[in-house]
């Protein structure tokens, strides 16, 4: 089983009632598998800290609650968060978080275990899918007995890989009374400081089921060498050493035993650490006066593997042989047909600074597009222009532009736009709507009219919204047509007030989206001129000098016909 | 049993998670403990991704290391290229022929190298070429190279033809299965 099925196994055998969560990978399996259990009520929500409050008003209503996300949306969930902690929970709270050491899909690295620390919240770290489920079911239960959020931490490692799991029943948790309870739930200096040391006290109670909790686990074997290991590093120390090196393989990390470290310290010779990202448990054991290896062999960045931990301590490393020949890099692409395409050739070809945002789009920064100059964090392509704007004036304008896709407008792009419709900058912001959450899989998200089951939902106008916060220039166009792409960016960076494009077709690899056939080239009418390459279609490429189209990608959207001064593609055969 | 390892490559969006759903299924079905790691997200874009299968008495890593590899299943040449610092040295690559040319190649940035299959032979490994996209326009679908890919990797597996038809069964939806059947023996007897 998958390990975020797993994590949603687990939710479901623990009696959660309710899920509130934004995609984002590598933790949107959680919630999609979760979906698929009727017992469970699951939702996207526009955004993580909308979630997460959701999820703690269910907790308070009394029934067991999740919310799940990547590293970077407990960014944006930390508001909530760090409160909760304060408050504590009614009924179980978990919050699912899954960290991307290696940035398979993510704009940084950052180690959720420091939310867990700042927050003063306990966090769990499975090491495997079968731990996935046990940890969700433990969570809820350390949640109602500590009083707390828990927080699990997932990998990509461990969120996406599957291996043997035990499954159970489901338990119903009896529904916990609501009873109105101001001073606990009231987050107002006068309760907040009489709620502080109640965190405190928590903590050393955890601290207390820490030090012999069967999730923190010593595995002794030979004494030359200990290990301190936790989630998927585990696996690789296991990997290299199996028994002959002792190991203390920690469940809980937050907060961290003290008296079974140095008891596990003091049965052997030399003391590691290895953990993927930030030194917690080192800086932790050279705090309790211990002398450990750590990071100073092994990386601040990236994954872990059995042959980088055996490299650090004197473990075998395998190798195997390389072509004496360089090898292409093959970078992730926007897809054949995708409606960002011919968005992106405009705003390339009207020379635009293109501020972006987080999506498949933020692919419009690789060659030969290269139309993006800047992407951060979800929604600050639209607060971004506005303060680029602001900044240099009538001279930036009428070319600059910031690009921000359906979903990423719904999480965080709402309040940049309404900052520009209050202070007035001349900014134009293009959505780009292919009617679904796409990097992640497929999401639904408010503005598709389908919730998260596929069934109708409400569905927010995305023209209407914007006229609503004062924008009087909202256009749509169809990134499939060259022409109105360029009309619209040019007239609206020509325009003397903000103004909005929707650039609006569904993303190509949707089910319900009919392709046509692929095109051909006519070898008579091409000159190999190459003008079709500019869009970086991977469906595109060129032999012996002529364009030439691989049948298997190319959908037929025709974004190439259009560049061709020689008509030489060809449109034949049967839709598909 | 020591743990065996298989590569699956190749470019996102070729219907690697299908083979690895297959594969760790017939290997469950085996009596072995089984880990594989994939990859989802912004790497699927047409870009290089690589699955990875592990299998025998206790998986600890889900993960390959270089010179781990027994076998690397490959949907794509450059792809067999690119990982074969993955497999060790006495293992088998198992790869279509087929040529996707990466961005840098398209922008012309970056040349395609040429004659791989014999350059990984050349290397000392054991590599199994075939045209998997021929064969799986064959068998009715140019979708279905995964399967073919599997059939020609069941050669050389020591599980019978009967459990793989009985993985394919279970993973693949029932009105693709005649022709999945089809593209694996089109595979296999290659």
């Amino acid at each position: 089983m998958l390990g975020n099925a797993a994590v949603a196994r687990g939710l479901y055998e623990a009696g959660c009632c309710v899920i509130s969560s934004y995609p984002g990978t590598p933790s949107t399996e959680i919630t999609e598998e979760a979906a698929k259990y009727d017992e469970i009520y699951c939702e996207w929500a526009p955004n993580e800290k909308v979630a997460l409050e959701t999820a703690f008003g269910a907790s308070l209503a009394g029934k067991r609650a999740f919310c799940g996300m990547k590293h970077v949306g407990l960014n944006v969930a930390a508001d909530p968060l760090y409160t909760m902690s304060y408050t504590g929970v009614n009924a179980g709270l978990v919050i699912g978080v899954a960290d991307d050491a290696g940035m398979h899909s993510s704009q940084n690295e950052q180690d959720s275990r420091h939310h867990a620390i700042a927050s003063k919240v306990p966090i769990l770290e499975p090491a495997d899918s079968a731990e996935s489920l046990a940890f969700a079911k433990l969570a809820f239960e350390m949640s109602e007995t500590f009083d707390t959020p828990v927080l699990l931490k997932m990998c990509t490692r461990v969120s996406h890989s599957q291996s043997v799991v035990d499954v159970g029943e489901r338990i119903e948790p009896p529904v916990k009374p609501y009873e109105k309870n101001i001073a606990k739930y009231v987050m107002m200096p006068g309760n907040a400081i009489r709620r502080h040391p109640v965190v405190e006290e928590r903590t050393r109670k955890l601290l207390e089921w820490a030090e012999t909790a069967s999730i923190n686990r010593v595995e002794m074997g030979g004494t030359h060498l200990g290990i301190i290991t936790s989630s998927t590093s585990y696996q690789y120390v296991k990997e290299v050493f199996g028994d002959s090196v002792s190991v203390l393989k920690l469940g809980l990390l937050n907060p961290l035993p003290v008296q079974l470290i140095l008891d596990f310290a003091a049965k052997v010779e030399k003391l590691a650490v290895v953990e993927e990202l930030d030194p917690i448990i080192e800086n932790h054991c050279r705090a309790l006066g211990l002398a450990v290896v750590g990071k100073d062999v092994l990386p601040l960045e990236g994954e872990f593997s059995q042959n980088m931990v055996a490299a650090a301590l004197d473990g075998e490393v395998h190798t195997g042989c390389a072509l004496d020949e360089a090898i292409p890099n093959r970078p992730p692409v926007m897809c054949a047909g995708c409606p960002h395409r011919g968005l992106f050739y405009t705003l390339n070809k009207n020379k635009c600074i293109v501020l972006g945002d987080i999506g498949c789009y933020t692919l419009g920064a690789v060659a030969p597009l290269s139309a993006m100059e800047m992407t951060l964090c979800m929604g600050a392509s639209v607060s971004a222009v506005h303060g680029f704007n602001k900044a240099r004036g009538a001279e930036t304008e009428g070319k600059t532009v910031a690009v921000i896709g359906d979903s990423t407008f719904m999480h965080s792009g709402m309040t940049g736009l309404a900052n520009i419709a209050y202070n007035q900058s001349n900014s134009t912001v293009i959505i780009l709507d292919n009617s679904i959450t796409g990097m992640t899989g497929h999401q639904q998200n408010p503005t598709t009219g389908y919730n998260i089951k596929g069934d109708p939902a409400g569905k927010i106008d995305l023209e209407a919204l914007c006229r609503a916060m004062g924008f009087h220039r909202v256009r749509v166009v169809d990134p499939y047509d060259l022409q109105a792409c360029d009309t619209a960016v040019k007239e609206e960076l020509a325009a003397a007030e903000p103004s909005v494009i929707i650039s609006r077709r569904p993303c190509a690899l949707l089910k319900y989206v009919k392709h046509k056939a692929p095109l051909t080239v006519d070898f008579e009418k091409c000159k190999g001129c190459k003008a079709c390459m500019r869009i970086g279609c991977p469906a595109i490429s060129q032999q012996n000098g002529k364009a030439r189209i691989d049948a298997t990608q190319c959908v037929g959207c025709g974004v190439c016909a259009q560049l061709c001064k020689f008509d030489a593609f060809q449109s034949v055969g049967k839709e598909a | 049993m020591q743990t065996k390892n298989i590569m699956i490559v190749g470019v996102g969006g070729q219907g690697s998670l299908l083979a690895s759903k297959l594969l760790g299924h017939l290997l469950l079905t085996q009596g072995y403990d089984v880990k594989v790691s994939e990859v989802h997200g912004m790497s699927q874009r047409g870009g290089s991704v690589v699955t990875y299968v592990r299998y025998g008495d206790r998986v600890y890593s889900p993960v390959i290391d270089k010179g781990e590899a027994d076998y690397i299943v490959s949907f794509e040449l450059l792809e067999a290229a690119r990982w074969l610092p993955y497999l060790k040295p006495d293992g088998q690559i198992v790869t279509s022929t087929q040529q996707i040319d990466p961005m840098p190649v398209i922008t012309g940035a970056a040349a395609y190298p040429e004659n791989l299959v014999e350059k990984m032979k050349a290397s000392g490994v054991r590599v199994d070429a075939l045209d998997c996209l021929a064969l799986a326009k064959e068998a009715g679908s140019s979708k279905a190279v995964n399967i073919v890919l599997l059939g020609r990797l069941s050669h050389y597996f020591g599980v019978d033809e009967a459990q793989w038809l009985s993985a394919i069964e279970a993973v693949v939806p029932p009105k693709f299965l005649e022709l999945n059947k089809k593209a694996f023996a089109l595979g296999r007897n290659a």
